[in-house]
């Protein structure tokens, strides 16, 4: 198994947001996690990237055989983790290309492989920006400065196709998008997808799941996930909305 | 009138023995205007943090110290190879020991025909007159009780004279160094005059040689002709036993672009003014400065626009890296006079603060008589981004090696706007240095 998350209850500002979270994913998997604003999608993206906002009051995560919630963020990174970032930092001053040149050497690294030179790591850019239909400028350009909110989130998944993570969590990536930009930001994820691979879709809408389509949906609402099923289970949330699922949970007894 | 054993009591004593040397130059004009100058540094003395324009800084420490001013050229054993390191790759190098003129580790290229490259002791004697011409023209022997200092001890420096017309593609690097092993003063004094429409870039470099404490009071007067185009850049990279004082004033012509970009990481006080008179219409000044400390230093810029006349305008950006326990101060004063209609004037202040002790004093001063005018400033604090952090971290970069782009990338924006390439190249790799972890962000 490659993530499993058992009874995750985690914190802002010690108002508890995740209530007791059950997850597996195996390699080779698309999850999805659907649910109404404010359920708590984000809050388990962040704490599974390790973002120090969240308190993680009880449970855990296993990742590839080790405890994630013990890494430090850059860790989480070079053992395969990636976060596409809902709203992605601006950081002007820092190349967009170097940055991403320093991250995979980073990943490299720690792999035991070699670091790769320039040119070698430009040719990778180049394959991996014909596939995101990234415009060549924008690798000269600081971080994100500047960008489109459809640019920053095509960068994110050029940065994703570079970095090749093990499992790619993708936060509400399809917020923001016109039609034709989520297709080519679809697109390139289902590129990458791979049997050794694992993508957790976070998404308040179905329809990156058109594009992207996932082998499970999850419905998180207050904190837990209350319904899990195949992929209709995405069309039928499209259809009916959210409240059927909440009557349905208040009509169950709470499981302990 | 003072005691020997006050602060302004110990240079009066140095002044008198100085003044006991000359012979017959003391009966010179130059001299008069030194025995001026020793008269208002005694009466004004010191300035103390009661003053103003000293609230924030306090020189206690200097005026305490009783540096013994250094009278000319000891070459204290510095040779070619001790120097080289702070070469810029230029043709026109001017290299001052404890700020007098070493003609042996100097080197000139060939200048056009009446500019003039090197030491203002030489000029002065010559009686060269347009080193006598302007002088101690710009800046008022008491504008600061540390002008007058310098003043009373004005000897030697550099002296640069470029004709009407003239482009030199060179810059001409100022090299500072400081080597003496006693507590000493070096009184640098500095007279550039750029003609008519004649471009000319200039860098002056402060570096030791020695552990010693010391004071390097400075003072440096720029005339940019009308139509001239000028680049004045400093990078005052001293010991951290050295204290930095220097006033740099500036007085534009009409269509003068003028820039000065100050780079601050040595000293541990050290006080910048830098002073610019835009006097005639359509002249443009951008000032541009980067201080980075550490430890116990104390950086303080004072800068001062003065739109003299209509139609000019300024750019500022000041930025400050602050460490340790160390503080920053910036004071930028904008005068926009009666008739300075039009004027157009910016200026931005940005501080990083990368520890809880590290403090900064920030205050834009815009003094506005006319009404027809576009002035802004705006003044930023605050520490690295935790957003930006993450998200560096979150691609698999380390802590340190993050806070490090970040800090770089704050620091580069003002680096990038320095036009001598060596000099750029020279601040990136002291940056870097700076940093942690300079190799990984030197790889970007």
């Amino acid at each position: 198994m490659m993530l499993e998350i058992k009874n995750l209850h985690a914190s802002v500002n010690g108002t508890e947001i995740l209530k007791g979270i059950n997850l597996k994913i195996n390699a080779g998997e698309v999850h999805a996690i659907m649910g109404p604003n404010g359920s708590g999608k984000s809050t388990l993206a962040g704490v599974l990237a390790g973002r120090d906002a969240y308190e993680v009051t009880q449970g855990e995560v296993t990742y590839e055989g080790k405890n994630l919630l013990d890494l430090a963020p850059e860790e989480r990174a070079r053992e395969g983790v990636f976060l596409a970032f809902q709203y992605p930092v601006e950081i002007p001053g820092v190349n967009n290309t170097y940055f991403l040149k320093a991250a995979l050497n980073a990943i490299r690294k720690h792999k035991g492989l070699e670091e790769l030179d320039a040119v070698d790591f430009l040719q990778i850019v180049k394959e991996k920006m014909k596939l995101m239909e990234i415009d060549e400028s924008l690798l000269n350009r600081s971080v994100n400065e500047g960008f489109s909110g459809g640019e920053k989130k095509r960068n994110e998944i050029f940065h994703m196709a570079v970095l090749q993570p093990r499992l790619a969590i993708l936060d509400e990536t399809d917020s923001g998008l016109d039609i034709d930009a989520l297709r080519v930001v679809a697109d390139g994820v289902n590129k990458l997808r791979r049997k050794e691979n694992a993508i957790l879709v976070v998404t308040h809408y179905q329809r990156l799941l058109n594009y992207i389509v996932p082998d499970f949906v999850h419905v998180l609402m207050d904190g837990r996930i209350v319904k899990s099923g195949g992929k209709e289970l995405a069309l039928q949330l499209e259809e009916r909305g959210y409240d059927w699922v909440k009557d349905e949970v208040e009509r169950q007894p709470v499981q302990a | 009138m003072n005691p020997a054993s006050s602060p302004t009591g110990w240079y009066f004593s140095q002044f008198d023995a100085f003044e006991k040397t000359l012979n017959g130059e003391s009966k010179s004009e130059l001299h008069s205007l030194r025995r001026e100058a020793m008269d208002k540094f005694q009466s004004n003395g010191f300035p103390t943090t009661r003053n103003e324009e000293w609230k924030f800084t306090n020189v206690g420490a200097i005026a305490k110290a009783e540096f013994k001013p250094v009278l000319g050229l000891t070459s204290s054993g510095v040779a070619q190879s001790n120097v080289r390191q702070f070469w810029l790759d230029t043709r026109h190098r001017l290299v001052f020991i404890n700020g007098h003129f070493s003609p042996e580790l100097s080197t000139v290229g060939t200048l056009p025909k009446g500019a003039v490259c090197g030491s203002l002791a030489s000029s002065l004697r010559t009686t060269d007159p347009h080193a006598h011409t302007f002088l101690a023209r710009q800046v008022k022997v008491d504008e600061t009780p540390f002008v007058s200092l310098n003043t009373a001890f004005l000897q030697d420096g550099a002296f640069v004279y470029i004709p009407d017309g003239i482009v030199l593609d060179d810059s001409i690097q100022l090299l500072f160094i400081a080597s003496e092993k006693q507590p000493f003063l070096a009184s640098p004094r500095n007279l550039v005059i750029i003609g008519k429409r004649s471009r000319v870039s200039i860098v002056e470099s402060y570096v030791s040689l020695t552990d010693q404490t010391y004071l390097t009071n400075a003072v440096t007067e720029i005339v940019a002709g009308d139509e001239s185009i000028v680049e004045h850049d400093k990078l005052q990279n001293e010991s951290l036993r050295a204290f930095h004082v220097a006033m740099i004033h500036a007085k534009l012509g009409a269509k003068a672009q003028f820039t000065s970009n100050s780079i601050a990481v040595g000293g541990s006080i050290v006080r910048n003014n830098v002073t610019v008179v835009l006097d005639a219409e359509r002249s443009e000044c951008t000032l541009n400065g980067l201080s980075l400390s550490t430890g116990s230093q104390v950086i303080d810029n004072h800068t001062t626009i003065d739109h003299a006349k209509p139609n000019c305008s300024s750019h500022e950006l000041y930025k400050a890296i602050i460490d340790g326990k160390s503080r920053g101060v910036f004071n930028g004063k904008i005068f926009v006079r009666a008739d300075a209609q039009k004027t157009d004037a910016k200026q931005t202040n940005k501080t990083l603060l990368l520890s809880d002790e590290a403090t900064v004093d920030t205050k834009p001063q815009l003094e506005i008589f006319a009404d027809d005018v576009k002035c802004t400033h705006g003044a930023t604090v605050g520490q690295l981004d935790a957003e930006q952090v993450f998200y560096l971290r979150s691609r698999g970069i380390d802590e340190t090696a993050a806070r490090d782009i970040l800090t770089f990338a704050f620091a580069s924006d003002v680096v990038r706007r320095v036009h001598v390439d060596p000099l750029r190249d020279q601040l990136e790799t002291l940056i870097h240095e700076r940093l942690d972890q300079g190799r990984l962000v030197e790889s970007l």
